[in-house]
């Protein structure tokens, strides 16, 4: 086994992601693409964890808080743009320009 | 019981508290309060005085209140014979007080307040008897003071009473100066303020020779300010302006006597110098002497008591710097019975004649047949005339001034006789005669009556009882201070110096043998000086408050010219310095101030376009942001 796939498709992943986060009209869109990014930084931290051989496990650790708070924070997002599409009847982020001054 | 003998002083201090908080509330009420309070003060008085009677044991409580290391402060109470007699004046004189004020103050409008002080003077007066250590015994030494400031100043609005008030505190201060001087004194010398812990550093010669007479006269200082002595009397004339039953209670029986208890209760200081006893006894006696030549021809009812007040405090003082320890607290016990008779009398007679003058009197004794009598009762008790009271305890001091020296013993005899003279001179003018002018007097209530009646009882029985079985000295001597021989002789020379007293008052005022003013036209001079009160008040005038002013006044002027002038150009420069200020303000600080505002509302005015509000403009910055640190990191080293 070799470290290179890992962090290739790690890296991969985390670019799916944030093109999707900065080309996405649609709001769940983004959310997905936001997950996509998290889950490439769980990969590179397990996949790290397991090549240098590390004693306290934290990269296997960190990873369980990440997914903690992604749900968290999902669960967050999806009320907020359950709330804004009642206000505003859409979900794409160009509409909600409420923000700006 | 006498394990709780310091419940006592606090009953009338609860008096006071509430007739100070809820007075306007309570209005008459708060007068029943007040008595009581000082009811069952009094009832508990006499069941420790009895147990004293019954041999009890002195007993002292000593709590440690203070520690400072080395030095540790006890905060208790003692109660020996000598402090029961004294529980047993005080509370008695008050309780009777009490009841008289409810007919004398009736209708005054601050009555709670009035009664409210009275339990406040009570506390005080009954923590000084119960205090074990100098400590205790100077605060409430101060708050008797305060007290008494409060009573005399009554009638505020009068300016002679409130006059009278600052005179009787200031004069105070200068007797408590040296007291307090007097008890750093004794505490750098025996570590020490309880009384019995300084006897004993005394007698091991922890403090002797001069250092020990400086500390008693310095002590005997704050004697000389409450007792009112030479020459720190001149306060207690004027007191006469409070409310007459406070005269009786306060500057009759019960404060100005604070200042011979302090010395009977300091005695071990005297016993162990003889120069500071005789700096007591001298000062008694010429006390004594002073006094009662000013009230032979005073013509103020309260006055004549005042000065004759002055004068018996002299002779208890007499008493203790001669070695006579029983004689003088013996006569201090029946004075206060007496002398708060005479004053409760005058009361009366004021209450009913309406007027103080006693050449305005004359005759009253027809319509006041009550007043009249225990006024009798009582100037033969201070004139010494046997049995009443004040025969045996002046008799003790006579025999104790006798065996100490006979220069002094004369000249309290003399005093005795003038004694005699000026009591039943005012007794004659008063009640006895035609009116003199037109006075419609009337008898007085009988809660006044009451207690004339109860006091007159005690003026003719107290001295009687005190020396069956000698128990007055049982309860009040020094250390195994044996019984003095007694003196026929002395006791012929007092009565017959009383009855040449009361002899020659009523040549002059019954039986116009001498005619009335004989005295006065004959010797013009001495008489000026009498009336005048030996120039005392003028002297101090001259000397201490005419100078203290001049340099007030020399103060005030320095200040209002250098000072005050300093101050003025201080601030003048200050002015134009300020005026400079604000042009650099305007100009350059608020330009300033204005620039930067101006530049950041157009700064924001530019950057403002960046806030688009659409998320993923900000998410695409933050993106080149992250890729531009990446080139940063890995291509530019």
């Amino acid at each position: 086994m070799m470290l290179v796939p890992f962090i290739g498709i790690s890296a991969i992943i985390f670019a799916i992601g944030v093109y999707g986060a900065l080309t996405r009209r649609n709001a769940i869109g983004i959310l997905m693409s936001l997950e996509l990014m998290f889950n490439a930084a769980n990969i590179n931290l397990v996949a790290a964890n397991k090549f240098l051989n590390l004693e306290n496990s934290i990269g296997i650790i960190f990873p369980i808080f990440i997914i903690t708070i992604a749900a968290a924070e999902a669960a967050v997002g999806l009320a907020i743009i359950l709330s804004i599409y009642r206000q505003i009847k859409s979900v794409y982020v160009e509409k909600i320009n409420i923000m700006k001054w | 019981m006498i394990n709780y003998a310091y419940i006592i002083p606090f009953l009338p201090l609860a008096a006071f508290a509430v007739n100070i908080f809820f007075g306007k509330k309570l209005k008459g009420a708060s007068a029943y309060i007040g008595i009581a309070a000082i009811s069952a003060s009094f009832l508990m008085s006499l069941s420790i005085f009895f147990a004293f009677l019954g041999g009890a044991q002195r007993f002292e409580v000593n709590p440690e209140w203070l520690n400072l290391g080395a030095v540790k402060f006890g905060m208790g109470f003692l109660v020996d014979g000598m402090t029961s007699v004294m529980l047993i004046v005080v509370t008695l004189v008050s309780l009777l007080v009490q009841i008289y004020s409810i007919g004398y103050m009736h209708g005054d409008p601050r009555y709670p307040r009035y009664y409210a002080y009275l339990g406040l003077f009570t506390f005080s007066m009954l923590l000084l008897v119960i205090a074990n250590n100098f400590a205790m015994m100077f605060v409430s030494w101060e708050l008797v003071g305060v007290s008494s400031y409060l009573l005399i100043g009554f009638w505020f609005e009068k300016k002679s009473a409130s006059d009278a008030g600052k005179k009787a505190f200031i004069t105070n201060k200068f007797g408590d100066f040296g007291f307090s001087i007097g008890i750093m004194m004794i505490f750098a010398f025996c570590g020490t303020l309880n009384f019995g812990e300084v006897s004993n550093a005394i007698a091991k010669g922890a403090l002797s020779g001069s250092t020990l007479t400086l500390a008693g006269i310095l002590v005997f200082c704050g004697a000389i300010g409450k007792s009112a002595q030479f020459p720190l009397h001149v306060w207690l004339p004027d007191a006469m302006e409070g409310p007459t039953p406070v005269s009786a209670l306060i500057h009759a029986a019960t404060m100005v006597a604070a200042g011979v208890y302090l010395v009977a209760r300091t005695y071990f200081l005297y016993a162990a110098s003889p120069t500071a006893s005789a700096v007591v006894a001298y000062t008694g006696v010429f006390t004594a002497f002073f006094a009662a030549t000013m009230a032979l021809v005073a013509t103020d009812i309260k006055r004549v008591l005042a000065f004759s007040t002055v004068s018996q405090l002299g002779y208890m003082i007499m008493a203790l710097g001669v070695g006579g320890f029983t004689a003088g607290m013996f006569h201090l016990t029946t004075h206060a019975f007496f002398k708060a008779l005479l004053f409760l009398g005058a009361g009366s007679v004021i209450h009913g004649a309406a007027t103080q003058d006693i050449r305005e009197m004359g005759g009253l004794g027809k319509h006041m047949k009550i007043t009249m009598v225990t006024f009798f009762i009582a100037c033969l008790a201070i004139a010494g005339i046997p049995p009443f009271s004040g025969f045996y305890s002046k008799d003790e001091v006579l025999l104790a001034a006798f065996n100490y020296s006979k220069p002094i013993y004369i000249a309290a005899t003399f005093t005795a006789f003038m004694t005699a003279f000026y009591m039943f001179r005012l007794f004659f003018r008063t009640f006895t005669g035609e009116m003199r002018t037109k006075l419609d007097p009337h008898e007085s209530p009988f809660t006044m009556t009451i207690p004339l009646m109860v006091l007159a009882v005690l003026s003719v029985v107290a001295g009687w009882l005190f020396v069956q079985g000698h128990a007055f000295e049982t309860l009040v001597h020094f250390k195994e201070g044996a019984a003095e021989e007694g003196s026929l002789l002395v006791v012929w020379i007092s009565i017959a110096a009383s009855v040449l007293g009361i002899g020659l008052a009523s040549a002059i005022y019954v039986f116009k043998v001498v005619p009335d003013g004989y005295f006065r036209n004959k010797f013009p001079g001495i008489h000026k000086v009498l009336i005048n009160k030996w120039y005392v008040d003028e002297f101090y005038d001259r000397t201490v408050i005419k100078p203290s002013l001049n340099l007030a006044r020399r103060f005030f002027s320095f200040d209002s010219k250098y000072v005050d002038g300093a101050v003025n150009l201080t601030g003048i420069i200050n002015v134009i310095i300020s005026k400079l200020h604000n042009i650099f303000d305007k100009a350059a600080v608020d330009g300033a101030v204005n620039g930067v505002a101006a530049a950041a509302q157009g700064g924001g005015g530019i950057l403002r376009r960046v806030q688009t509000g659409l998320v993923q403009n900000y998410m695409l910055i933050l993106v080149a942001g992250a890729a531009l640190a990446v080139v940063v990191f890995f291509f530019i080293k």
